[in-house]
């Protein structure tokens, strides 16, 4: 039971494969272009394959020989547009899918009424679609999904186009609707994986980057598109006695959670907060030094990011006023070794 | 009309639709020299109009068939045009497969082949010695100078326009909404009828429009494959340019009944094509 996919679209360089257990919930993170939106037109069956199958609760969706169009599949696709038929009353969108499965009017405005509840948005019932927010008509938008009684539901950025006021009911309300069911959930917010995913999936350049429980992903991340995601410097490299060296011949000091042998590929992850930034090398200190060339500055509320290329040190605003950094100042950044984690990858 | 500092002038910023156009002075004289190049000779037919003949010969008896057969046949040309160019328009916007340039090319040529030749290319189709002639006489049906001969020929012209139209309609329509359809479990002549066709309404109705007034002007195709038979297949064009040799009065009336229809029905195509849905 559950989803299973194993698919590849040699135009797109997409080869991924995934799966996922009865009632989870799956986000797939990775920068633009990496094969999310491509995942999801597979699932549809908005996209064919050069190669791969999928099933879905048992059933075959599509294979070597077979496909099934996407109104036989029973996976219902939520754009990042609510994309609510303009023509239709918001009561006729939400009654759109029982109507189709060949309910009466009377029953699929009925079935409509509920799922329009269960959205909180039973008042919207009578509106066009053009009178709505936009954080409402993805509400809409997730009720009609919900009224297909889809077996997966595919989400795609569901809150990217949503004001930030309207962004936490919103997240609120998924939370409780995908609760035990299988749905495939892309996003760029770490936050929308934390709170409505069981289980994450990077995907870079069309293919599977890592994989894991959310939890293990934000604390163990083995890309660095995860670990940027999660906040986190991320140095790979190859493991030496006591830390790595990374591709650049740099040594970081580190401890590993468990014993690590020498010469296996190793990452050192940091947090931005244990950075200490200086404006000359400090002499004699036990930390690690790595000479940096600031790229940016990111002021937040009392602190300041500062980054040097793909990595970055967050220091309190004061200092770096102190320290008259711009781009391209030439700093140390320092970091204790027991700031940095150690695992193997 | 626009002047050198059009962002700065405050009178223009009050004005809800005057926005800075970038256009050069000079381009709206010749503008206006164009759209006087049009409206001249219709104003030319309204003055040379007889008034006080007019009611008369409007409603003479060859007038009045010729008015009468106009509006029964370009309406069921238009029907034949939504019927027949609608699958057209769907299958060129949304489906591809070989060919299907050459395809669009060939559909659209009627627009600007001389109505005449395709009168010709009607007459050697459906005409006695044409190449279905033999079969449609084998089934007792004679087309050729018949009034079913103006439905075709106006069909035949009218046509491109419609499917024109549509598709452009259903191109920036796009195919999201489809998608979704689709994934709701819209089988895909549920999503045609409950998705596509309201979504592109309007400009299926200005395609049937500009289709219906095609229809209502055509003269070449008309004659050289109906003929000119009052009653029958002698349409309003064909009976204005009859008109013209014996009563230049009676064809300077008609007219001006055509472009009145013309008019109505310009106005009624730009109504019916609000902005598309987004």
């Amino acid at each position: 039971m559950g989803f299973a996919l194993q698919a590849a679209v040699r135009a797109r360089r997409f080869d991924v494969a995934l799966s996922m257990g009865d009632g989870e919930t799956l986000a797939v993170l990775g920068p633009n272009g990496a094969g999310k939106s491509t995942l999801l037109a597979l699932a549809a069956g908005l996209l064919r394959a050069d190669a791969g199958s999928a099933e879905l609760d048992g059933r075959s969706l599509f294979g070597p020989r077979s496909f099934l169009p996407p109104h036989r599949r029973g996976v219902c696709l939520l754009p990042q547009e609510p994309l609510l038929f303009p023509h239709l009353s918001v009561l006729d969108n939400v009654a759109f899918a029982p109507r189709s499965a060949g309910e009466s009017r009377a029953a699929s405005r009925a079935s409509a009424r509920g799922w329009l509840a269960e959205v909180e948005a039973s008042e919207l019932a009578d509106k066009r679609p053009g009178q709505l927010s936009g954080g409402q008509a993805q509400r809409v938008a997730v009720a009609r999904a919900l009224a297909a009684r889809p077996s997966l539901l595919l989400l795609d950025e569901p809150l990217a186009s949503i004001d930030a006021a309207a962004a936490p009911g919103l997240r609120r309300m998924l939370r409780r609707v995908l609760a035990g069911r299988n749905a495939v959930i892309v996003t760029h917010d770490l936050l929308d994986a934390l709170i409505l995913a069981d289980t994450v999936t990077v995907l870079e350049e069309g293919k599977v980057a890592e994989a894991g429980s959310t939890q293990s992903v934000v604390e163990r991340p083995r890309s660095s598109f995860a670990a940027g995601l999660a906040g986190l410097n991320f140095v790979p490299g190859t493991s030496v006695p006591s830390g790595l060296v990374d591709a650049a011949g740099r040594r970081l000091e580190a401890v590993s959670e468990t014993p690590l042998p020498a010469g296996v590929p190793a990452a050192a992850v940091f947090s931005p907060r244990a950075v200490s930034v200086f404006p000359a090398a400090p002499a004699g200190s036990p930390r690690n030094v790595l000479r940096v060339s600031v790229t940016d500055l990111e002021p937040h509320g009392e602190f300041v990011t500062v980054r040097a290329g793909h990595l970055s040190a967050e220091i309190s605003t004061s200092a770096a006023a102190e320290l008259d950094l711009g781009p391209g100042s030439e700093v140390w950044f320092t970091v204790k070794a027991t700031a940095v984690t150690l695992y193997p990858l | 009309m626009t002047g050198i500092r059009p962002l700065t002038a405050p009178e223009r910023v009050r004005r809800p639709r005057a926005g800075f156009s970038g256009l050069p002075p000079w381009l709206f004289l010749v503008a206006a020299l164009g759209a006087l190049f049009i409206l001249l000779p219709l104003a030319a037919v309204v003055v040379r109009v007889d008034w006080s003949r007019f009611p008369e010969l409007v409603t003479s008896e060859s007038s009045i068939a010729a008015l009468k057969l106009s509006l029964t046949t370009s309406a069921a040309a238009t029907a034949l045009c939504i019927v027949a160019g609608t699958p057209m328009a769907l299958v060129l916007a949304r489906s591809a497969f070989p060919g299907q340039q050459v395809l669009r090319a060939l559909v659209l040529l009627p627009l600007v082949l001389p109505p005449v030749v395709g009168g010709i290319a009607l007459l050697y189709t459906f005409g006695r010695q044409g190449l279905l002639g033999g079969t449609l006489r084998a089934l007792g049906v004679e087309i050729a100078f018949s009034t079913t001969a103006v439905v075709l020929a106006q069909t035949f012209v009218a046509l491109p326009f419609l499917v024109l139209s549509l598709e452009g309609a259903l191109r920036s329509a796009g195919g999201r909404y489809e998608a979704v359809a689709a994934t709701l479990g819209a089988s895909p002549t549920t999503v045609l009828r409950r998705v596509t066709i309201p979504l592109v309404l309007p400009g299926l109705l200005s395609g049937a429009v500009l289709s219906f007034a095609r229809a209502l002007g055509e003269f070449g195709a008309t004659l050289t494959f109906a003929g000119s038979l009052q009653g029958v297949t002698r349409t309003l064009p064909l009976e204005i340019y009859l008109q013209r040799e014996t009563d230049p009065d009676a064809a300077v009336a008609l007219s001006l009944v055509l472009v009145a229809v013309a008019v109505l029905v310009v106005g009624l195509a730009h109504r019916s094509s609000p902005p598309a849905f987004r």
